[in-house]
């Protein structure tokens, strides 16, 4: 019982900064998204309704919402296997015994992760400029076509998507590689002892003893993209034709921009109940995964 | 409750105690981008003139200005007063936030209203009264290739949108396939919404109804979309423009509607040898000369300052010609009184000369808070519109629909305001 108190007592201040700063917030904004809270309740409350699920039936409702979900979706769909296989890739080539300057390449190819989002978007939107653009130009020296990649609305979320790579990849090959690293090269020399070549090497022994750091770079990768706001917001502005406007610069729009905020504050929990449903349905996968 | 008036009385008594009568009063300023800069160094004449006022400029940047307000006022932090864009006013209004001002300038002589441009003093005003000072004004107009344009077989800019299309038209056979006659970023609300401020009727109607579906918004539609969809203007978004002046001096297109911090750009970035290429000219209306957009920014007091006094004498002091002149040579911002355009570096200068053409016909945008919530719709589902040939006519109805649903709570709020003051005549 003392030893309860006691250990109660101790955990206090944690508990009540997180209560405060943490679970309050998160109550508040929920019983916010039942009103109709905008400009007009802020200069007085009694302009405040009290909507239900209003706000929720008009955002499904709304063809944007969906839109958004979709253009999300698509990122999600497009990046992340993309990003964790780059991230993989440079971490298999860094880790590599024939690679030099390793260091120097790790550092590099980290780089992006800590530069300033919206220098580097100015410069790639530079990149993919249709007329002057480098990428158009390399395109058009192995005879594609000009894309007109930020304009086109079915170019701007792949152009964004490899934005988002280049920018983020460096951070899970770091993850990555710190799971290289701890397997253990006997199971390279068994291996190779049985007749594996490097294939089935990576196939049979890498990528089954990387697989718990995999889950975890998923997990998050997936939990970060479903976050898709800053890209958009400096690169296209959520345009063309809203072909870029993601979940959160949905909500960003509405309740920082219009004021909106019960309406925000729906789409807020709407893409937390998302997230949620996903991540549970991730980890019941890999619990069967680990379980056979 | 209690303890507060008890703590507010404590430091009444406290500050009253350490008041001499040499204390100045610290007035705080919020003031943004260029103009924040600009304040900084008007401000010292104004502190000698009155030694007892201290001001403090605070500078935001554009982007984050809007945001900060808001939560500075939901905080209960806001200054004592600010730069206010005109199209943030009626928010800002309906927050409660703002000191009326009528009074204050009914006694003040050197705020001569009379002296102002009508539509602009209009725009700081709402249901009648008035919540800002006029400090420096932007309005949209052609920007435009008067070589090209010559080439083509005019001598003069359009006057009326018939004459506009025949030169559009006569330019891109001129400059041929990849050019263009015009831009209209489809990104940006304003070109379509100066349109739609040159027709008769107001997009927002006093109810807080959308009147978008009236055969004046839709021909200013009909128009803007028919540019871009025969190919006359490019369906882009100006972040696919690397580099606007470049490419208008390339003649990549001949008419640009823009405002008066492009003056400054177009003279430093367009090549010197080239800078007769260029003029500016008041925008072309329907049926002849046509309106624009009363933009800019007024000065604001907040209702829950206590230094209005102090602030008023600040705000009076930055309205006198001889400062608004000097304001325009720190920022190229154009002025929004008469007599300040009299001052010869104004008065020589042609190309800001269509810019006081255009300011004797600007209008207000719609004077609810939701306009830029509007208006941020109107462009999206015209852009979409661009993209596809849905007639102007269905294209406004979609705008009037969400218009509508954008409005309801205003509705709402009117409703219940209309019926109040008859439940007070029953009782």
């Amino acid at each position: 019982m003392r030893r309860s108190v006691a250990a109660w007592t101790l955990v206090a201040p944690a508990l009540i900064a997180l209560a405060m700063f943490f679970f309050l917030p998160i109550v508040a904004a929920l019983l916010l998204s039942f009103t109709d809270f905008d400009l007009y309740a802020l200069a007085d409350l009694h302009n405040l309704r009290f909507v239900g699920l209003g706000n929720y039936l008009t955002l499904l409702k709304t063809p944007l919402f969906w839109q958004a979900l979709g253009n999300t979706i698509e990122f999600v769909v497009l990046g992340v296997p993309l990003s964790i296989a780059t991230s993989l890739g440079a971490a298999l080539l860094i880790n590599s015994k024939l690679a030099r300057f390793r260091s120097i390449f790790r550092t590099i190819f980290f780089a992006p992760v800590v530069t300033t989002l919206v220098a580097v978007a100015v410069i790639w939107r530079y990149l993919f400029n249709t007329r002057f653009g480098v990428i158009n130009w390399l395109l058009g020296l192995i005879g594609l076509g000009p894309v007109d990649w930020l304009g086109s609305p079915h170019w701007a979320m792949p152009a964004i998507v490899i934005f988002a790579v280049w920018k983020n990849f460096g951070y899970n090959m770091i993850i990555l590689l710190a799971g290289l690293q701890t397997i253990p090269d006997d199971l390279y020399e068994a291996a190779r002892i049985d007749g594996a070549g490097p294939l089935a090497q990576f196939r049979h022994v890498t990528l089954p003893a990387l697989a718990p750091v995999m889950l975890v770079v998923s997990i998050l990768t997936m939990a970060a993209y479903f976050q898709l706001f800053a890209e958009p917001y400096v690169m296209t502005q959520g345009g063309p034709v809203q072909s870029t406007t993601s979940i959160l610069y949905l909500m960003f729009v509405q309740g920082f921009q219009f004021w909106n905020l019960g309406y925000a504050t729906a789409v807020a929990f709407v893409l937390f109940a998302i997230l949620f449903a996903l991540t549970l349905v991730q980890v019941r996968l890999s619990r069967r995964w680990s379980g056979q | 409750m209690k303890a507060r008036a008890l703590w507010a009385i404590v430091a009444a008594l406290l500050a009253g105690s350490c008041a001499k009568p040499g204390d100045r009063v610290t007035l705080t300023v919020w003031a943004m981008g260029a103009e924040g800069t600009a304040i900084v160094q008007l401000v010292p004449g104004f502190e000698k003139a009155n030694p007892g006022i201290k001001v403090d400029v605070e500078q935001l940047p554009f982007a984050e200005a809007h945001q900060k307000l808001l939560t500075g006022f939901a905080g209960d932090s806001l200054p004592d007063m600010a730069q206010l864009g005109n199209s943030w006013l009626p928010e800002f209004e309906a927050l409660g936030a703002l000191a009326p001002l009528d009074a204050r300038v009914a006694t003040t002589p050197a705020i001569d209203r009379r002296d102002y441009f009508p539509g602009i003093w209009d725009a700081s005003r709402i249901d009648g009264r008035l919540y800002g000072v006029p400090w420096y004004v932007d309005t949209r107009l052609l920007f435009y290739r008067r070589d090209l344009l010559k080439r083509a077989g005019f001598d003069h800019p359009p006057r009326d949108w018939a004459e506009w299309r025949r030169q559009m038209v006569a330019i891109k056979r001129l400059v041929g396939p990849g050019k263009f006659a015009a831009i209209f970023p489809l990104n940006e609300y304003e070109p379509l919404e100066v349109l739609g401020l040159q027709q008769p009727e107001p997009m927002v109607t006093a109810d807080a109804r959308a009147n978008f579906e009236n055969p004046g918004f839709e021909r200013a539609l009909a128009f803007y979309l028919g540019t871009v969809r025969s190919g006359l203007a490019p369906a882009i978004a100006n972040t696919e423009i690397a580099n606007i002046w470049d490419q208008f001096d390339r003649g990549d297109f001949s008419f640009y509607i823009t405002g008066p911090w492009q003056l400054d750009e177009f003279a430093k970035r367009i090549p010197a040898d080239r800078q007769d290429e260029w003029a500016t000219a008041p925008m072309p209306g329907p049926d002849g000369p046509g309106a624009s957009n009363a933009g800019g920014s007024s000065l604001v007091i907040f209702r829950r300052s206590d230094k209005q006094d102090a602030a008023w004498k600040l705000i009076a002091y930055l309205s006198t010609p001889e400062m608004e002149l000097r304001f325009h040579q720190l920022t190229g911002d154009l002025p929004p009184r008469r007599s300040t355009w009299r001052a010869p570096a104004l008065a020589g200068d042609a190309k800001a000369q269509a810019f006081l053409a255009q300011l004797q016909r600007v209008k207000p945008t719609p004077k609810v808070p939701e306009w830029e919530a509007i208006a941020t719709m109107m462009r999206t589902v015209t852009e979409a519109a661009a993209h596809n040939d849905m007639p102007a006519a269905e294209v406004a109805a979609e705008i009037d629909r969400q218009a509508d649903a954008i409005l309801a709570k205003r509705r709402w709020m009117l409703e219940r305001e209309r019926k109040k003051p008859v439940a007070g005549a029953a009782s």
